[in-house]
This record gives C-alpha cells, sequence and structure tokens, in this order.
C-alpha cells in the first residue's frame, strides 16, 4: 500500500507518463474529497442536531450511516429529474455547478495528508489554491444570471462582492505563513512547522484571519449571503434540483473541508504534532522515497507506512476538530447583512490581516540572523531544534541519487 | 507655421443630451411569497428596490381568507367558537377569550372565581407559547436557526399542559360562556409550576445566544423604526407599540378576567427597532410567568364552580357587544350584535397583526432586503388572523 501509494506520488514523475500519471493524483483526489464530503455532511447533521438538541440521521445505513447516508441522499439526488426552468439561458445554467464544483476539487491536489502523502506537491501550491478559489464565484454569476430568476440572481450579486471582498484578507492572513517560511509549498510550510513549532505559535492571529475570512469564502454563516434561505429562498442555486443541486452541495462540502485543512496545513502543523514526534523519526526518514533507515540499514517498509498512517491520522484529526469548531459557529451565530459584510471585510479585517502581515514581517525579521545568505527564509535557521543528529532537511530530502526534488532548495533548514 | 494648439477644441462640443429616464430607471419588482421561507404564512410582499435597498413594499393579502366572520352569522354562537380558534392559530387561548368575553356581556354573564383565574393562567400561558414561537422564528429570519429548536422545546411543555387541560394542542375550544370548558386535571397545577421553573432558566439561554451577540444587535438595532406618533397614527398595538414607547396594555387599562388584581408592570421600550420590540417580548415573558404564578398560587386549593349558569340556548337579548383583550400579538376585539336569536347578525375582529402589518410598509423603506425579514418578523403577524 504504501509503495503504491509512493510510486504514486514521487516515482513516476522520474520517467513515468505524464499523462497517466496526472489522471492517477486527479482520481485521487476525487476518491479523497467524495469519500471526506460524504463524512462532513454526515457530520455537519450530526453536530447541527447534537447543538440543536435532536438526535440526526439515525437509520440509513447502520454504523456505516457515516458513509452510507449521504450516499443515500446523493443517489436520491441523481434519480430526480433534471429540471431547467423555462425562460434559464440552457448553457451556462447546465455548465455553472461544474464550474464551482471543478475548483473545489482541483485544489484536494495540494494537500499535504501525511508526510509524502500529497497528490501533487507543486512548488507553487499555494499560488494554486489561490488562482483556483477565485474561479467558484464565476460559477456562482453564472448559476445566477442564468436561472431567470430575481432571487438567484440577487443571491450570485451578493456572492460575487462577497467572495471578491474576502479573498484578499485571505491571501494576507496566507501571505503571513508564506513570509515566515519562505515557501509556497504546502508540504514544505507542514515540514517546516514539524521541526520548527515556534512558527505555530506567531501565525495563530493569522489563523483567526484566515478563518473568518475563510468563512466568508465557502459561504458559511454567518457570511452565508449567497444562499440565505431566510431571504433569497435559496439563493444561487434557488431553480436547481436533483443532480446539479448536489454538484452545489458537493462544492460547498468540499469546500468547507478543504478551508479546515488548509488552516491545519498552514497553521496548526499539518500531520505533524509539531516536533512532538520529531526527535525519533526525523533523523531516520527518507522524504522522497519514504523509507527508513537506521544505522544504514533499511528499515522494514511496513514501518514508515504506519507511522504515516498515523501522521495521516493526525491530520485528520487536527482536520475536523477545526471543521467542528466552523460548524459550532454555523450553527450558532445568526446572519449578517450583505453591507455589514462588506464593511466588515474591508473596514475591519483588511486593516487587521494588514497589521498581523507587518508583525509577522518583524518577528521574522527578528529571528533571522544577520549570518544568513540572501534570499535564504527569514526565522527558521536561528532557532536551536532539539536535533538528536546531524541529518537536515535538504539532506534528507534529497533523492538516494544525490538529485533534489520536490521542494529540495526551498527547505528550510540549512546543511551543516 | 505655428503648431496647432491641441488644447483648443476647434469646435464647440454639441452639448449632450442624455434621455431622460424613468423615474422609476433602475429599480427592479420582487415578489415575495406568497411561497417564501420568511413570510410567516401565506403573505405576499411586493417590493420595489433599487439593488438591495427597499423603496416600497406593498403587503397583499387574502391567500389565507376563509369568511369566519360571515360563517359565524349562520352558526349559534357556541359554535362559533371553534372558529375563533383559527384566527390567530398560535394563540387559540386569546381568541377564545375576545369572543367569549364579548358574548359574556352580551347576555350579561358573571364568571365563577376559579374559572376566572384559571383562564388568567391559561392567558398568559398562551403568551409564552405564542412569543416563545416568535422569538424562534424571528431567531430563524435572522439565520439563527439553533434559537428556533430551543424554544420550541419549551413550547412544547406548554403545549403539553393544554393537552392535559382540555385535550388539543393547537385550537383548543376551551373558553366556554361564563366559564371554561373543564377543570385542571389532578396535578396540573403542580406541573404548569414545575414549567415556570424551567422556563425562567431558559429564557437566560436565550438572552446568552442573541441579546448580546454583535451580530444580532447589528441586524436589530436601528432596523425598522417606528416613531412614538406613527405608531399610534398607524394604530399599532401590543409589543410593537410597546416597542415605541407607549405603554398602552388592555390588561392594565381595561382588566378583565383576573387582570386586576394580579401585580405585573408593562413593558415598553422607547427606540422603536426591531430590538425593542424584541426586548419589550422577552420582558412579556418575564412578566407573563410572574401573573402565572400568582394564578397558581391562588388556584391552589381554591374550590369552586369553573363554569357558571349559561342558559342552554344562547339567545342574548338584541343589542350589541364590544370586548377587547391583549392579545400576544396585540389588542384583539370582538363585536358581536345580537338581534334576539340564537345567531349572531354579526361578529367583527379586530386583529392586531392586521393593522401591524399595514406599518410595515412605512418601517421598510430604504432598508436592505435583508431587513424586511427582520422587520417582518418584529411585528410577528398571523396570516389566520389577517386574512380571518
Amino acid at each position: 500500500m504504501d509503495t503504491w501509494l509512493n510510486n504514486l506520488w514521487h516515482s513516476v514523475t522520474l520517467g513515468g507518463n505524464e499523462i497517466m500519471r496526472s489522471l492517477m493524483v486527479a482520481l485521487m483526489s476525487l476518491v479523497i474529497m467524495l469519500v471526506v464530503v460524504l463524512v462532513v455532511i454526515w457530520l455537519e447533521r450530526k453536530v447541527s442536531a447534537d447543538i440543536q438538541n435532536r438526535i440526526g440521521p439515525l437509520r440509513t445505513g447502520g454504523v456505516l450511516g457515516f458513509l452510507l447516508q449521504s450516499l443515500a441522499d446523493a443517489i436520491k439526488l441523481l434519480m430526480k429529474e433534471d429540471l431547467r426552468p423555462a425562460g434559464s439561458d440552457r448553457w451556462p445554467f447546465y455548465i455553472a455547478p461544474y464550474l464551482v464544483f471543478l475548483p473545489a476539487f482541483m485544489a484536494y491536489m495540494i494537500l499535504p495528508f501525511s508526510a509524502t502523502w500529497i497528490p501533487q506537491d507543486v512548488k507553487i501550491g499555494i499560488l494554486y489554491y489561490c488562482a483556483v478559489s477565485s474561479v467558484p464565484v464565476l460559477g456562482i454569476a453564472i448559476a445566477g444570471w442564468a436561472s431567470n430568476n430575481k432571487w438567484s440572481l440577487l443571491g450570485s450579486l451578493r456572492s460575487a462582492a462577497q467572495l471578491v471582498s474576502y479573498e484578499i484578507p485571505l491571501g494576507l492572513g496566507i501571505l503571513a505563513v508564506v513570509l515566515l517560511h519562505g515557501t509556497l509549498e504546502t508540504g514544505a510550510i507542514v515540514r517546516g512547522q514539524w521541526l520548527n513549532p515556534v512558527l505555530t505559535l506567531i501565525t495563530l492571529p493569522a489563523l483567526l484571519i484566515f478563518l473568518t475570512a475563510g468563512l466568508a469564502e465557502v459561504s458559511r454563516t454567518p457570511f452565508d449571503l449567497p444562499e440565505a434561505e431566510s431571504e433569497l429562498v435559496s439563493g444561487f442555486n434557488t431553480e436547481y434540483s436533483g443532480m446539479r443541486f448536489a454538484t452545489f452541495f458537493l462544492a460547498e462540502f468540499s469546500a468547507s473541508f478543504f478551508i479546515a485543512a488548509l488552516a491545519v496545513t498552514l497553521f496548526l502543523g499539518g500531520w505533524s504534532l509539531w516536533g512532538l514526534d520529531l526527535v525519533w523519526a526525523r533523523d531516520v526518514f527518507n522524504w522522497d522515497t519514504g523509507k527508513w533507515f537506521v544505522n544504514g540499514a533499511l528499515v522494514p517498509a511496513a514501518i514508515p507506512f504506519l507511522m504515516k498512517a498515523f501522521w495521516f491520522a493526525v491530520f485528520m484529526v487536527k482536520t475536523f476538530v477545526v471543521l467542528w469548531v466552523l460548524m459550532w459557529v454555523k450553527w450558532t451565530l445568526p446572519r449578517l447583512r450583505i453591507d455589514q459584510v462588506l464593511n466588515f471585510g474591508w473596514k475591519a479585517l483588511l486593516p487587521v490581516a494588514l497589521a498581523n502581515l507587518l508583525f509577522v514581517s518583524l518577528v521574522g525579521a527578528w529571528l533571522k540572523p544577520a549570518s544568513d545568505k540572501p534570499g535564504q527564509p527569514a526565522a527558521v535557521n536561528s532557532i536551536v531544534l532539539p536535533s538528536v543528529g546531524p541529518p537536515c532537511i535538504p539532506c534528507i530530502t534529497g533523492n538516494e541519487d544525490g538529485a533534489t526534488t520536490g521542494g529540495g532548495e526551498s527547505m528550510p533548514m540549512a546543511c551543516p | 507655421m505655428p503648431l496647432r494648439d491641441f488644447r483648443q477644441p476647434e469646435f464647440d462640443a454639441p452639448e449632450v443630451v442624455l434621455p431622460e429616464l424613468p423615474e422609476d430607471y433602475g429599480t427592479t419588482i420582487v415578489n415575495m411569497g406568497p411561497q417564501h421561507p420568511s413570510t410567516h404564512g401565506v403573505l405576499r410582499l411586493m417590493l420595489k428596490m433599487d439593488g438591495e435597498t427597499v423603496l416600497r413594499l406593498v403587503p397583499v393579502i387574502g391567500y389565507l381568507h376563509r369568511g369566519t366572520e360571515k360563517l359565524a352569522e349562520s352558526r349559534t354562537y357556541t359554535m362559533v367558537i371553534p372558529y375563533t380558534d383559527r384566527l390567530d392559530y398560535l394563540s387559540s387561548m386569546y381568541m377564545n377569550l375576545g369572543y367569549v368575553l364579548a358574548v359574556e356581556r352580551l347576555l350579561e354573564l358573571e364568571v365563577p372565581e376559579r374559572a376566572r383565574w384559571l383562564r388568567t393562567a391559561v392567558a398568559e400561558l398562551q403568551r409564552l407559547a405564542s412569543h416563545l414561537l416568535w422569538l424562534g422564528s424571528f431567531a430563524l429570519d435572522l439565520a439563527a436557526t439553533t434559537v428556533f429548536l430551543y424554544t420550541f422545546r419549551e413550547r412544547e411543555m406548554i403545549l403539553d399542559l393544554f393537552e392535559q387541560l382540555c385535550g388539543a394542542r393547537l385550537t383548543y375550544n376551551y373558553m366556554r360562556f361564563s366559564g371554561v370548558m373543564a377543570d385542571a386535571p389532578e396535578g396540573w397545577l403542580g406541573r404548569a409550576s414545575d414549567y415556570l421553573d424551567v422556563q425562567e432558566k431558559m429564557l437566560v439561554e436565550y438572552e446568552n445566544l442573541l441579546t448580546g451577540n454583535p451580530i444580532f444587535r447589528a441586524r436589530t438595532e436601528g432596523i425598522g423604526v417606528i416613531s412614538r406618533e406613527d405608531a399610534v397614527n398607524y394604530g399599532l398595538s401590543g409589543p410593537s407599540l410597546r416597542g415605541s414607547g407607549v405603554p398602552y396594555d388592555v390588561r392594565k387599562i381595561e382588566p378583565y378576567d383576573a387582570y386586576g388584581e394580579v401585580e405585573f408592570a408593562v413593558a415598553t421600550r422607547e427606540a422603536g427597532d426591531c430590538f425593542a420590540r424584541y426586548e419589550v417580548r422577552l420582558d412579556e415573558m418575564r412578566e407573563s410567568i410572574k401573573i402565572v404564578r400568582q394564578c397558581l398560587d391562588k388556584l391552589d386549593g381554591m374550590v369552586g364552580e369553573v363554569q357558571g349558569r349559561a342558559p342552554r340556548v344562547i339567545k342574548p337579548a338584541a343589542g350589541e357587544a364590544y370586548a377587547r383583550v391583549e392579545a400576544p400579538r396585540g389588542l384583539f376585539g370582538v363585536f358581536a350584535v345580537s338581534d334576539g336569536t340564537a345567531n349572531p347578525v354579526r361578529v367583527r375582529f379586530r386583529s392586531p397583526s392586521f393593522a401591524n402589518l399595514c406599518a410595515l410598509d412605512h418601517m421598510c423603506r430604504g432598508v436592505k432586503l435583508a431587513d424586511v425579514v427582520a422587520v417582518l418578523g418584529s411585528i410577528d403577524i398571523v396570516l389566520g388572523e389577517i386574512d380571518r
């Protein structure tokens, strides 16, 4: 299993078929996303039920209800008639759900689920996310326009105003992390936090900014104006039914999970336990082959696999905790009004995000020793790590043949 | 050859004449309802909007018209009582009470002591139930979904109490001329008292969720303001009027049943906005708890009939009578005219929601679309009573 996964992520790159590899990456992202979303939808229903003194979905699927309930719902929606209101714009109406869904799923490509388990560790991962995350608003605007319904139109216009406004504080929140770590690569950011838990502490204010803006980005209460049920009937998706509606729904929950997962990745140490697991793992672990060496001897493959499975579990637990907080917020707070949302975004969140950026850069500069070479990432070098041996990340990220791949040169550790 | 001076125009540009725009250029008419999640029944609001700003609002009513007043003319006096249940179906006890009081005045009937106190107790429990439902749906209008389920949890306890009292949970048909249908069953007073203890604690819980919440405050404060004068001129009543600083309460001004003998305060606020109306209702709930407590204390150990001497066949002498009560939504008036036969010649209901809805346009001009929902929620209308 582990070998297969590693092959998937890395080995095929070295001379494999690029198209096949891309397809496999896409497939893996899709499968992960679908499974996760099924659970998240069920969880949302259960958590809301818990908050509201209800029981929530109980019957479908028995003990497997957490998977099968949402699956049953999806099948029901799939079998519904595909309705298109008279007077709507045919093709925009059909395309819009996929324009919302596709970016939500594409973003999963850069999530580091565990050490080396990243569907595609691109060097510009964060930039890629920022690009991809600004596409859904287009789909929502098209959906509202094509529906030929005033409620839909109001919902989509609100959505356009809101999503565009909150992308900036969201980006500034992320920028603080990028500034501190000196890399855009999600995998490297997590490794940086793994080796240097202090970085996590420095970016905690940025986490709050990121989560607030993130709530607005995925349109959850108190920022759920695009679909504002009590005002706009169902907002931009009023006229959608059946599987097209389910596609919007899926995209929304997928985005919710992604925001939580990204918050964990960038701000909460990702799959790592902030260095608690550092001492006995970092010196013996080869990033690219995913193999362990102790005193030059290869450790059986099962052990690194279990290790990574453990990290994967850590990542999931962290993500679901963040997700639970988002749900908690959703089921407690009322909704803001559109002008209040925009005012808050531009007049409160944006200045705070800028101030936080200043704070992070000052802290970064203070942590950076004078001897650093220019171009080296700022904060990381000066902090003495609880190291037990000589290896450092650029060394262990190197392949066995000595070449560096992935984020080798942007790694925050300097070689001795 | 001198250079051409490009700064000077070579000719006088013709004056640009923009086509005259119609007065409502750029505005949209949006139909809110009759199928809409937040119109509290089948109400249709025609909104003239500039973007998200409401310029004008016209309520279209009548979707729930059942001709109750006309029906009453071909029924005997007693047969009309169940029809009144369906006016304001969220406070049926009060609709019963208003009608029964009017007919009692026609018949000049006395109500036994115990029945008067029982009526007062259930009327105030009904106010609690109605305000609970209002609080839940108002919060739901502002998307605070959870409060809705919390208030329904407590409202359920009141409905259970009513069920034990008269066998019905929504349309009670409990009031009778000169009394009530049945006495409280064994242990009912104790259970009602237990409920009040729970409710008192839970009121704090709702307040924790809403009153101090900055989002809730931002959504309600300064929204849907109606001044004292306008509120009086529009004929508002109930919490909507008291939220504008007018301490008008029929229970104080013209006490019926046992209201003259219980102690309570009339809650008012000066601001006249949605938040003021919210606070007035929460205060009223606290006062209601106090009133019910007093009633229960009085009823405990009191012996006596709950049904006075009403004639078997109700044939009031020719004449007319008017009774008014302070229903949860405001002043509910009943005007009954008799010509000496078994059927009333005319029964007319003055419904508070109707008058309150009339002021909606005034309150909503210039607010955002989302605020319309909040204002509509804050005046707490029931369509059954408006359309009758």
